[in-house]
């Protein structure tokens, strides 16, 4: 069986001023149906951007796009970067959904919830208003909105932050879509709202088996939901793999950095929390080698000066991993032992 | 809802009333003499008394104020004997320059200035927002371009070049007769003449207006489309042509009703250079004949009131339609 989502290669560019920003740098993965995927990285690192190609939502014009992403449809494959503009229309809202990142300002101030959900049903369902309004009042009820049959009328202002996160899933989801894209769900809302949001998708997603592919910079996030996750840095995927393999055995050091970077109550020692140091490169003409050896506390260990001649390509690190980096999983946990000893 | 508006309508009449006291202070503090001017060069200093009398000057200037406020309720009577006058209510006051009651005036003046108005802003707002959002369809392209420079030339040149350049191309063509232009004929018997009569004044009204509204279309439309609510409009599949006129347009067009409203009830008051230059005898010419040539006081208070009256009411019905289109803003 193939999976729903596979991306190949992707490379998204941008035309500036300044010159060619390569916001995504031969990105590949896939994604079953029933799973979720996590990309985790800083801001800039290319994961928006990724995520809106596979919506095929960027500017065809205005945007420099090469590689495949396909979506494995019951109906039969469709490439997203190739197809027409109206293809992939369809598609969207229909086969694959997103929520943002902000419920306040990506719901439409002017109309009523009714309005908004009935639109996203109506424009790929044969059926009346009717019809519309009795689906959306099922997903408002679905999502947890508490009397939907009054909410169901009112305007996005009169609802909380975590209210309208469940409008917007209620949303995406009115369709039964066989891909979820979640572009950080919960980074706008209140840390209690943020659990309660990850488990609706949670439990969305074991409703109606959908793939879902979550943006995030939050490894707490990922930790409680995902079941994969890629890293990205500099617009490139530098870790794949499981979970729990990732978080207990990372096989690049941007993870590492990353994993020493999430405040612990178990480990407090009354220290001060373990920052990356530096700042991620510009995306306009990347330098050669690495892109994260500048940053990189590991660079010192690798042999010769290969960090700063040869960019590390994506080698296979173990069962089902993957990592760009010219040291091994074995090399990283000596290393980081060496250090923790000092 | 009904409430606010009640309690706004209070409002404005309590500011007209107000602005009647300004105007008569303004009007006591001028240093000129409108019972000598109009008696005429050669008036002698009785004359010029009685015709202090006769135009009710010779009362202290409260008593003049309070006069004219009792007027607006029960109508007033003016001269004596056989030259006797009666202005019935609402009396605005009596035009000695025009020998007609302030209403009456106002009344024959209205016709030009509204059909100027309403002419005029069908064009300039249709034109606006149709140039405005095709500049912003095809930004970047030679349509913006061209539109662009129509903003540029329209937006920058003064109504009184731009007025004078419509007619003189008008007259040297023969589509204006400046012997029938300005004499009355109805929209509803001959409406032809009606337009023939308008439609170079509307023109010239129109461009400036509707290059400062394709202006604000133009980037209103840009800004809504980099909105969040757009992206999900475009992630949930709504076709291009829906997300710019169901989602974008109203959010855009919102803030031009402020515009429109304000520029409407405004021009109501009567646009005096472009009447002026068509000869249309509305508002504007009259507030400029008791102005400049007679020092016509009534007739000054009466346009004054009757333009702020717009002008308030228009701010009102701008906040009511607000309230319409932005839920956010909607009075509980």
């Amino acid at each position: 069986m193939k999976p729903f989502l596979e991306v190949k290669d992707l490379s998204v560019a941008f035309t500036t001023e300044d010159g060619k920003v390569q916001a995504t740098d031969s990105v590949t993965f896939s994604l079953n149906l029933g799973e979720t995927l996590a990309i985790v990285g800083e801001s800039g690192s290319g994961k928006s951007v990724s995520s809106m190609a596979i919506m095929g939502l960027h500017n065809r014009h205005r945007t420099d796009i090469s590689g495949e992403i396909y979506l494995n449809l019951d109906s039969g494959a469709v490439e997203i970067n190739s197809a027409e503009e109206e293809v992939i229309r369809k598609l969207r809202g229909n086969q694959m959904a997103m929520i943002f990142q902000d419920p306040m300002s990506s719901l439409h101030p002017y109309y009523t919830i009714n309005n908004q959900i009935s639109e996203a049903w109506l424009l790929h369902n044969k059926g009346d208003k009717k019809a519309a309004r009795a689906r959306t009042l099922e997903m408002l009820d679905l999502v947890g909105i508490p009397d939907p049959h009054k909410r169901i009328d009112e305007y996005p202002h009169q609802f909380s932050g975590g209210m309208r996160q469940r409008v917007m899933i209620a949303m995406a989801l009115v369709n039964n879509p066989k891909l979820l894209i979640a572009d950080e769900p919960t980074t706008a809302l209140d840390v209690t709202v943020q659990a309660e949001i990850l488990s609706l998708i949670k439990d969305m997603q074991k409703e109606f088996n959908t793939a879902v592919l979550l943006i995030t910079h939050d490894m707490g996030v990922v930790a409680a939901v995902a079941d994969r996750i890629n890293v990205m840095y500099a617009g490139r995927l530098v870790e794949q793999g499981p979970i729990d393999d990732v978080f207990y055995h990372p096989a690049h050091p941007y993870t590492v950095g990353l994993l020493g970077s999430i405040p612990r109550v178990d480990e407090f020692h009354g220290g001060r929390l373990k920052a990356i140091q530096g700042q991620p490169p510009s995306l306009i003409n990347l330098p050669t080698g690495c892109a994260f050896r500048e940053r990189c506390e590991f660079a010192s260990h690798v042999p010769g000066n290969l960090c700063a001649t040869t960019r590390p390509e994506s080698t296979e690190k173990g069962a089902n991993r993957q990592s760009r980096c010219h040291l091994s999983i074995a090399d990283i946990e000596r290393i980081s032992a060496e250090r923790s000893a000092k | 809802m009904l409430k606010y508006v009640s309690k706004r309508l209070a409002y404005t009449v309590l500011i007209l009333f107000l602005l009647t006291i300004v105007v008569y202070l303004i009007f006591g503090l001028l240093p000129a003499d409108p019972a000598k001017i109009s008696c005429g060069v050669h008036c002698n200093a009785i004359q010029v008394a009685g015709n202090r009398h006769r135009l009710g000057l010779d009362i202290p200037l409260w008593d003049q104020w309070w006069h004219f406020i009792q007027g607006i309720f029960v109508g007033r009577n003016y001269g004596e004997g056989a030259a006797a006058f009666h202005c019935p209510a609402p009396a605005l006051g009596y035009s000695f320059p025009n020998n007609e009651c302030v209403t009456t005036v106002i009344a024959h003046a209205f016709p030009y200035t509204l059909s100027l108005a309403i002419g005029a802003f069908i064009l300039w707002f249709t034109t606006g927002i149709g140039l405005g959002v095709l500049a912003a369809r095809f930004r970047g392209t030679w349509i913006d371009k061209v539109t662009t420079a129509f903003v540029l030339i329209g937006g920058s040149m003064p109504t009184f070049i731009l007025g004078l350049l419509i007619y003189i191309s008008a007259f040297m063509l023969h589509w204006i007769d400046p012997i029938a232009q300005g004499v009355w004929v109805s929209p509803w018997t001959d409406p032809v003449g009606f337009i023939k009569n308008f439609i170079f004044a509307w023109i010239s009204l129109a461009l400036a207006f509707s290059a400062i509204y394709t202006r604000l279309t133009r980037s209103n439309v840009i800004e809504t489309s980099s909105e969040d609510f757009i992206r999900t409009a475009r992630a949930k599949g709504v076709t291009p042509r829906r997300i710019l006129f169901k989602h974008n347009l109203r959010t855009s067009l919102a803030p031009l009703i402020t515009n429109a409203g304000l520029d409407f009830g405004g021009l109501l008051g009567g646009a005096i250079i472009t009447e002026n230059i068509f000869q249309l005898p509305g508002l504007g010419e009259v507030s400029l004949k008791a102005v400049l040539q007679d020092f016509d006081l009534p007739l000054i208070v009466g346009t004054t009131l009757f333009a702020a009256t717009f002008i308030i009411l228009f701010n009102l019905i701008v906040d009511v339609a607000y309230a319409y289109l932005d839920p956010r803003v909607r009075i509980k």
